[in-house]
């Protein structure tokens, strides 16, 4: 009987919890449940463990404790408001989440960017890349008992937050980036916060390296623990610095360049040999490259206006209110209805500190999305956990969870 | 084992030891947000005393989070409290429901409603998080629970 059929006539029952209770481990094997609620699972992450004395044998990821139905709250706002939904879905990578909407609402619109406006975009968003992966470093290291570096990590991480917290005026889920353009222009003043950050990370991240990167106990923990084949990686569709890790140069920045990311040089980094150490390695050298992007763009910022004028898209200059009743009657129109989007299909994709993000956004021509599924890298990278953790130890199965990286608001989304 | 790798690690540990502190002993020093911050609202006032708010309800309209009720009356010539024909006799924001997105401030057609940077917002009942008209309306003063020793600029002064 197959494990389905068992659980259906369990429900069928009566039984609560059904799928653990009808689970039969094979002879010999001990089943754990790991999480949802435990320290390294990376929030509510539950996974059905089968043990071998110390050895996992089977390992099965259960999502779902943080489903809050967000894909469905979309369709219940309207395409601006909608920006403040989806922010919230991966909490990391805020900003890509709005980008890549963002980018889906602007090819349905059939709208531009201005230079500026896609400037502003990628400046943000490779500080929100930075940001994603301070926390990843710091939870690796945490989970493999180097408590320094979360220390360390949520230092530099306050700094990015302090600059989106002066941007945006909020330290997460910023609803920054909306379709047509970003919410304001930089303030005055961002080029020294943003200075002195970029001048400070290259220093702090060879701190990082002098403190993890040959340091033997992390060695042992990482190097040659959670293998996965570059074949295995592309079958389950997983992509970002797991993909990298193993040899597969694909990169979205890159590969398909949206945004400003045509304008600006940057390296891809690659390792060969996919366990955590090169997962490691891919994160670190991506945070200099981003570094370097940043640079390049503040030198390359444009100027002119940060976000399309359309009238019929964004509500009049607040000078206009008192003056013109047609740019009343606008104002209200767009605050109480929303603009209208053609009917269509898109889907929009970017590359997230995760992996590829995208976002496949329907209109029925209303002034709401019809649907707006959001392809979370988190969600997609979750299934090579298994591959990975399945053969080795179940001590270095935190270490395997802590190099996935994954973001359980964006799994459950 | 490989003993200089070690020392290494525990150079940058040693190091950051004597770094200055990142942290700051709140409540009694605290760090003023940037002037951007989306905090606490206000409603405010025409420099003659009447009230900006026109009770339009677009910021109710324009809520992601459905936490702004508003409820309009008439003016008359007794009892005049905006200068149009009417303004809010009930204005409520429920910061148990409110995401900050300032959606709201960007909907005011008459900038009626602001954001300050007030961030402190708790409450030990979910009665007392729902601010009514009183509490948002410019004149009553912000309470705070604690007392400052020190206000910190916005931001840090630790790069080095």
């Amino acid at each position: 009987m197959s494990r389905a059929q068992t659980v259906v006539e369990e429900i069928e029952a009566g039984g609560q919890g059904a799928y653990v209770e009808s689970y039969q481990p094979e002879e010999g094997r001990m089943t754990i449940n790991m999480g949802p609620v435990h320290p390294s699972t990376h929030g509510v992450l539950r996974l059905l463990l089968e043990l071998e004395g110390e050895t996992v044998a089977r390992c099965e990821p259960i999502i779902g404790y943080l489903h809050t139905g967000m894909e469905k709250e979309c369709e219940d706002q309207n395409w601006r408001q909608a920006v403040t939904i989806v922010t919230r879905m991966d909490y990391l990578a805020q900003m890509f989440n709005e980008q890549v909407y963002s980018m889906a609402v602007e090819t349905l619109l059939d709208i531009d960017v201005p230079p500026r406006g896609k400037y502003i975009r990628t400046l943000m968003v490779e500080m929100n890349r930075l940001n994603s992966h301070l926390v990843w470093f710091g939870t690796q290291g945490l989970d493999m008992g180097a408590m320094s570096a979360i220390f360390y990590g949520f230092r530099e991480r306050e700094l990015i937050l302090d600059f989106f917290e002066m941007v945006t005026g909020l330290r997460m889920n910023n609803g920054y980036l909306i379709p047509g353009g970003v919410w304001e222009d930089l303030p005055e003043g961002w080029e020294d916060v943003l200075g002195r950050i970029l001048d400070m990370l290259p220093g702090r991240l060879d701190e990082y390296e002098d403190l993890l990167s040959q340091n033997p106990v992390f060695l042992e923990r990482t190097l040659g623990v959670g293998v996965i084949s570059a074949d295995e990686i592309k079958q389950l569709g997983a992509t970002g610095p797991i993909a990298r890790a193993a040899g597969i140069d694909w990169d979205l920045r890159r590969d398909m360049p949206y945004e400003a990311y045509g304008d600006v040089t940057f390296d891809v980094p690659l390792e060969q040999a996919s366990d955590v150490y090169a997962r490691y390695k891919v994160r670190m050298a991506e945070m200099r490259e981003s570094v370097k992007i940043v640079r390049q763009l503040v030198d390359k910022m444009p100027d002119g206006d940060y976000k399309n004028m359309d009238p019929k898209l964004m509500p009049p200059p607040r000078a206009e209110l008192n003056r013109s009743m047609e740019a009343v009657i606008h104002h209200f129109k767009l605050v109480t209805q929303g603009y209208s989007v053609p009917a269509g299909e898109e889907y929009a994709a970017v590359e997230s500190p995760r992996g590829e993000l995208g976002c496949y956004v329907m209109s029925d021509g209303g002034t709401s999305p019809y649907r707006c599924h959001v392809r979370d890298p988190s969600f997609v990278n979750l299934q090579s956990l298994a591959p990975m953790a399945v053969g080795g130890m179940l001590a270095d199965l935190i270490a395997v969870i802590a190099s996935v990286d994954p973001i359980m608001g964006g799994v459950d989304r | 084992m490989a003993l200089p790798e070690i020392l290494n690690g525990m150079k940058t540990v040693v190091k950051n030891v004597f770094k200055k502190k990142d942290t700051v002993s709140y409540p009694e020093v605290r760090r003023q947000p940037f002037p951007r911050y989306k905090g606490r609202h206000i409603l405010d006032r025409h420099p003659d005393g009447l009230e900006k708010c026109i009770g339009c309800e677009l910021c109710a309209g324009a809520c992601p989070a459905d936490a702004i009720q508003v409820v309009a009356a008439e003016n008359t010539p007794e009892a005049r409290f905006s200068p149009g024909e009417r303004y809010a006799q009930i204005y409520q924001i429920n910061y148990l429901r409110c995401i900050f997105c300032g959606l709201c401030v960007e909907a005011c057609p008459t900038e009626a409603l602001l954001m300050t940077t007030e961030y402190e917002l708790s409450g030990s009942s979910r009665e007392q998080l729902i601010y009514t008209k009183d509490q948002l309306i410019i004149d009553t003063p912000i309470v705070r629970h604690w007392t400052t020793k020190k206000e910190l600029p916005p931001e840090r002064q630790v790069f080095s």
